[in-house]
């Protein structure tokens, strides 16, 4: 339970080994720094076309504003989560990968599904429903 | 990555090893060629962990998406809802990122009482963003735009009150940590728990760009 492990580190913090075992991946200020002012602007831009109601049609910023979400949360998962192919051996992005297809069916399924069903309830069809012999 | 050598007794052979020198009275000597692997995995865990909570926060906002445009004849999103504020919030909780990165950069440098301070001030955004979520609740409720009032309000309030516990639990935690820190100082075993909270912390925020951009900003929307 040492404090300090002068194989593993360096007193800088620049080691690149990988044999960090416990400690995780190695994070840089221009790492984070990278990522922050990203994030900022693919921030910023979503906010402005909804409140500055930039565009006309709702469906182009709706679809604009996903898309800019979609890309800020990759830029979080490389430059603050550290997510790359290497980590834990691969592992973890194979579960984030995992994760992806069970949102994506659980999302789109559902929308899908219960816009079926919408439509299928709508009063007109109660009616062909009350008709029936 | 060196050679490990590991020493059985009783034999068994263990995976990933080979090459056994001469056994000397029942002992047996492996030598490792591949690389180490800690026996215990606590960051892939806590991922792993982290996918399963993305897994709950997948099945609310499809809640939420399939039940956003019902309002029951009671208030809509873009009455109800005031973006400067989302704003504010969301800066709160980009900044606490990105202080919170701050802390783990210095961990690295084994700086304790910078790590506190870094921690402090991560703690003290996460409480702004809970306050002001807070404020926000209750004026919903104040205006008669609870819960209990329409479809919509109910997968709103399920999913960004989920949101907002996992960050409140997420400054438990973080103060758990600047106690610990402050105690025992980076030993190994506090360095593990500040990067589990920091996947933590960094997962909820990227949970919240899912929030503010398909409930408050397409809420909005006409």
């Amino acid at each position: 339970m040492s404090t300090h492990d002068p194989t593993s580190h360096n007193a800088d913090g620049h080691d690149h080994d990988h044999a960090h075992g416990e400690e995780g991946p190695h994070s840089t200020l221009r790492g984070y720094a990278t990522g922050f002012i990203l994030s900022v602007v693919l921030t910023a831009i979503p906010f402005w076309f909804v409140m500055g109601g930039v565009f006309e049609k709702s469906s182009t910023t709706a679809i604009l504003i996903l898309f800019l979400g979609a890309i800020q949360i990759v830029v979080h998962m490389i430059y603050f989560l550290h997510m790359n192919g290497k980590s834990e051996g691969g592992w973890n992005l194979l579960s984030l990968m995992f994760t992806i297809v069970l949102v994506v069916i659980t999302l789109s399924g559902s929308l899908w599904v219960m816009y079926h069903l919408n439509q299928n309830m709508m009063p007109g069809m109660m009616q062909d429903m009350k008709n029936l012999p | 990555m060196a050679d490990t050598t590991a020493t059985f007794t009783g034999g068994g052979a263990p995976l990933g090893t080979h090459t056994p020198s001469p056994p000397r009275d029942g002992e047996l000597k492996f030598v490792m060629t591949s690389d180490y692997h800690p026996p215990n995995g606590t960051l892939l865990g806590f991922w792993v962990y982290l996918m399963s909570d993305c897994l709950v926060f997948a099945c609310l906002f499809a809640a939420y998406g399939v039940l956003g445009r019902n309002y029951a004849g009671g208030p809509t999103g873009a009455e109800l809802f005031e973006l400067p504020l989302v704003a504010l919030n969301t800066t709160f909780l980009l900044l606490s990122s990105i202080t919170y990165g701050f802390a783990m950069l210095e961990v690295q440098k084994r700086r304790q009482s910078a790590v506190i301070g870094w921690l402090a001030v991560t703690g003290v955004l996460g409480a702004a963003f809970i306050s002001l979520e807070l404020y926000e609740f209750a004026t919903l409720i104040h205006e008669g735009a609870g819960p209990w009032r329409s479809a919509f309000l109910s997968s709103f309030f399920a999913l960004v009150s989920t949101h907002g516990l996992h960050v409140t639990f997420g400054i438990v935690w973080l103060i758990t940590l600047m106690v610990q820190v402050g105690k025992h100082g980076l030993t190994a075993p506090n360095r593990r728990r500040l990067m589990c909270l920091s996947m933590f912390w960094h997962f909820l925020d990227v949970v919240w760009i899912g929030v503010f951009t398909f409930v408050y900003l397409m809420g909005v929307l006409p």
